[in-house]
């Protein structure tokens, strides 16, 4: 499968963080979450890929390109929403329609025109008067409107109600009715993404933890709970991540059908992206 | 075509949906040829992933009950109905031996089985 985005290596060094050899790599035509707690790195990792932060090491390629050398190229055919709008509250939709129309060659207006109908928002008012779900929904309209092939979104469906949220998951998935588009969604709220993500990154405190797909994720992880007794009859190397609960154990183990067929416990709980995060961040060794 | 995905299930999705697109075919409520919809329009419909019709047509398409003619889509492939069928009887023998089990250790009689058999049966019409 070719990869619209590679990200070989990446490294970047602050005062009291690091980023250290994240390396992940994003198919065509799929989704990908990126999750990890705040300040785990992916809003850094996001900035390095815009070509935002400048002296980084690694090697990031998207389309098949370095991001560098070629950003010119690569920027006409991505769509960016950031987790604040950058857009100032007295201008209307139809004003950043002429604004963008001005930038982006291959601005398609119609597009941009169609998106704001269908997502109720009117042309003529502005943005001040917007809520916080309909601006997310502008910035959306106009991170789609120039045909971009990959969409990159730093949270953005955070603050935002259900209902919002579900509509946005829903463009999400029209956008990759085509199957040459990506999506690259860095967020924390894990519940919409294990429906539609076909692949998880998972970051913490600057380092990738795993990059797998959600099928490979499901299938393979499993959430054990156990009492203390069972607990001590399990090897340190049978499980990833534990917590000791007041009334039990839980365990995060990383194939789940193996561990049935070794311990005679039959409760394996299907894993959720939010339990792994905690485990993975909090659990004992 | 009906679809049920249930989130609460232990069952993977991939297989949930491999599984009621296969008991359709075996009913014939979809026809040996025709078109299934697409990887990426089933699941936007579904509102699951991409990675997972993929995966649950792929399954198909390894039991030979859909196949994929490129660049076109999926179809129904025309199957062996026997076999098919011969495939789901033994789940059912798995299933009831599991339920005689049970029986057995508790010293219930066969003809208390037959009664529930017979009721759950009729039930579900």
């Amino acid at each position: 499968m070719e990869n619209i985005l590679e990200v070989s290596n990446l490294s970047k060094k602050y005062q009291d963080f690091t980023l250290e050899n994240v390396t992940f790599s994003l198919p065509k035509g799929m989704i990908m979450g990126f999750i990890g707690e705040n300040g785990a790195g992916k809003t850094t990792t996001i900035k390095a890929i815009l070509n935002v932060i400048n002296k980084y090491e690694g090697e990031i390629k998207i389309f098949g390109l370095d991001n560098k050398k070629n950003a010119e190229k690569i920027n006409t055919e991505i769509g960016v929403v950031l987790d604040e709008m950058f857009f100032p509250e007295i201008l209307t939709p139809q004003d950043i329609d002429k604004i963008m129309a001005g930038i982006y060659k291959n601005w398609d207006t119609d597009l941009y025109q169609k998106y704001l109908k269908d997502f109720g928002l009117i042309a003529s008012n502005q943005i001040k008067t917007f809520s916080k779900g309909m601006r997310k929904k502008l910035e959306i309209a106009t991170a789609l409107s120039h045909h971009p092939k990959l969409l990159i979104l730093d949270e953005p469906t955070s603050g935002l109600d259900p209902v919002a949220r579900a509509e946005i998951m829903n463009i999400f998935q029209n956008f990759i009715q085509n199957e040459d588009c990506s999506i690259l969604i860095s967020t924390h709220i894990t519940s919409e993404l294990e429906q539609i993500a076909d692949y998880v990154t998972f970051i913490n405190q600057g380092k990738i933890v795993f990059s797998e797909s959600c099928l490979d994720i499901f299938d393979n992880y499993g959430l054990v709970k156990c009492t203390e007794e069972e607990f001590k009859q399990i090897k340190k190397e049978d499980y990833v991540r534990y917590q000791k609960n007041k009334y039990n154990y839980e365990l995060l183990v990383a194939n789940k059908k193996s561990f049935q067929k070794k311990y005679s416990i039959s409760t394996i709980d299907k894993i959720t992206l939010d339990k792994l995060m905690v485990l993975m961040i909090k659990g004992d060794k | 075509m009906d679809i049920i995905i249930r989130n609460s299930s232990t069952v993977p999705i991939y297989e949930q949906i491999k599984d009621q697109i296969k008991n359709k075919i075996i009913t014939e409520e979809l026809k040996t040829g025709e078109l299934l919809p697409s990887i990426r329009s089933l699941a936007k419909d579904l509102n699951c992933s991409v990675i997972t019709t993929k995966n649950a047509y792929e399954e198909l398409v390894k039991e030979g009950y859909v196949e994929t003619i490129p660049a076109k889509g999926f179809y129904v492939a025309k199957i062996n109905k026997e076999i098919a069928l011969e495939e789901q009887l033994s789940k059912i023998e798995n299933l009831l031996d599991t339920a005689i089990n049970i029986a057995k250790l508790n010293n219930i009689d066969k003809q208390v089985i037959l009664n529930i058999l017979d009721i759950l049966y009729e039930e579900d019409k």
